[in-house]
């Protein structure tokens, strides 16, 4: 059973990126990496650059609305995502409560849908 | 023809939940368990008077369950050939087929992943089989909505895949504690030995004794759920004395000792005994143990206040809830110790607002400070707060005369 952890940061441990703690942050997130791959549940997974980087499409009566930012202004935003291979959902949890950003922001953890018939 | 049905409707009342619980246990699919189970029954009101009641009729249910269930599968993913025929299903039943998971399924309708308000009816629909409409008058609901909640809730156990399983040694509590939660919230009593105090009653009390009743047996040393049962049976207990023949309220001082029911008390005082014995004490226990307190006056003729008073400081300190405090000060005041039960309400002054028997209680301690005219205000508030006809009449008849 496939699971996709959402890492969702507040800004402030985002910008921790940027500062003198970078070092702290990413050995942190490598060494949750490596768990996971030692642990062999994990599928694929990436880090992403700043939400300020970010840019929005919709499109509206066959116009491209482009917009400079996230899709939605929140207090935490999304920094990355892993997809994990357990049993279950209980499984999934306690691999989220190990994240990082669990105590800065959160982790939605969702089921992959399965691949088409 | 008569015996086969009264057999399957009883083996129904006694199995339900555990063909249930088994069969979802596998697949985290509670929808389809249940309607296997349903088919299963149905096919035993068909086959038993005919065939003869098998030697095993619950592991016979649960083969044609398990069948039922292949075949559905099957037919979901396109295969054709379905096992159909039930008859012989006596032959291969062996009993040990029936796992008891029925405490696996108490902890995934109370999964942290469920939101909170529909646990209770979860439990209701899968451990009781109570249909949607049952559940949807006693929350004042409609059919509907209450349908849709279960369907969801069921849907995001099968597809996220909430584990059947018994939570780690140190998670056990805390679940404990959300399934006893769910089961109290179901039961809808609150502290009802506050004068004129209303509680949400909710029209389960005995679905809801039901349910702990079966937890005491699957989960025998867990000293909270005995706690819970005894907290309900002695609340029950009081039912019948709650109203006149009028129908109207009568606060717990006034109830007639001789209407309560005395098998409920004295199975309430024997799992609050057991409990006590486990020394592990906890919230429910407490309320329970105050509970037996009052209820002691039907044998000794009154009220140890005193002894209510510090249990209430016991659960306090457990639990520092409005609802807690509130009813502390009302055994504050009638112990007669006025000063304390002011400090008391004061302190939850600004977040009891719109409590029920904050005001009630307020009332009660302002006609004791003599100061009727602020006491006639706090009983029409509490009037206008209350959400039974009964309490709202008697608040209004103990507004004070002389203004």
């Amino acid at each position: 059973m496939q699971y996709m952890l959402m890492m969702y940061e507040t800004n402030e441990e985002m910008q921790r990126r940027n500062t003198a703690e970078a070092g702290a942050y990413w050995g942190a997130w490598s060494a949750y990496v490596e768990a996971l791959a030692a642990a062999k549940v994990i599928v694929n997974g990436d880090g992403l650059q700043l939400p300020e980087t970010a840019t929005t499409l919709r499109m509206q009566n066959g116009k491209r609305f482009v917009q400079d930012g996230p899709f939605a202004e929140a207090k935490e935003q999304l920094g990355g995502y892993f997809v994990i291979e357990v049993e279950n959902l209980d499984q999934a949890l306690e691999w989220a409560s190990r994240a990082p950003c669990a105590a800065a922001g959160g982790i939605e953890v969702r089921p992959v849908l399965p691949p088409m018939a | 023809m008569n015996s086969a049905g009264e057999l399957v409707s009883q083996i129904a009342r006694e199995s339900r939940a555990k063909l249930v619980a088994s069969l979802a246990a596998r697949t985290s699919d509670i929808a389809s368990a249940e309607d296997a189970v349903a088919e299963a029954f149905r096919a035993a009101l068909e086959y038993w008077p005919v065939k003869g009641i098998p030697q095993n009729p619950a592991g016979w249910l649960f083969t044609v369950a398990t069948r039922r269930l292949t075949d559905q599968f099957r037919k979901t993913s396109h295969e054709t050939e379905l096992t159909g025929d039930y008859a012989d299903a006596t032959t291969e039943s062996p009993e040990n087929y029936l796992n008891d998971e029925r405490l696996q399924l108490f902890f995934v309708c109370a999964h942290p992943g469920i939101d909170e308000n529909v646990r209770a009816a979860l439990m209701l629909q899968t451990i009781l089989g109570l249909d949607a409409e049952r559940i949807a008058s006693a929350y004042l609901v409609s059919p509907a909505a209450m349908a849709k909640r279960l369907v969801r809730a069921k849907n995001k156990i099968r597809i996220s895949k909430i584990p059947f399983v018994i939570p780690e040694a140190h998670e056990l509590a805390a679940r404990t504690t959300a399934v006893l939660d769910a089961i109290y919230g179901a039961y809808g009593l609150g502290h009802d030995d506050i004068d004129g105090g209303t509680t949400a009653h909710i029209g389960l009390a005995d679905e809801a004794i039901y349910l702990v009743r079966t937890l005491t047996e699957i989960l025998p040393h867990s000293a909270e759920v005995l706690g819970l049962l005894a907290l309900m049976l002695f609340s029950a207990a009081r039912a019948p004395s709650r109203r006149n023949a009028d129908g109207d309220y009568i606060p717990l001082q006034n109830q007639d000792p001789k209407l309560w029911r005395v098998n409920f008390i004295l199975e309430a005082d024997a799992a609050l005994k057991r409990a006590a014995a486990m020394h592990s004490i906890g919230p429910f226990q407490l309320e329970a143990a105050i509970q037996a307190v009052h209820t002691a006056r039907g044998v000794t003729g009154k009220t140890d206040w005193g002894a209510i008073c510090e249990l209430y400081a016991g659960l306090i300190e457990l639990q520092p809830t409005v609802g807690a405090q509130v009813a502390c000060a009302a055994a504050l005041l009638q112990k007669g110790d006025i000063p304390l039960a002011r400090t008391m309400l004061d302190q939850v002054s600004a977040v009891a607002q719109s409590y029920q028997p904050f005001w009630a209680v307020t009332a009660e301690l302002l006609i004791a400070e003599k100061k009727t005219q602020e006491a006639h205000a706090a009983f029409r508030r509490a009037a206008a707060l209350a959400n039974d006809a009964a309490a709202r009449a008697y608040l209004l008849r103990r507004l004070p005369v002389s203004l």
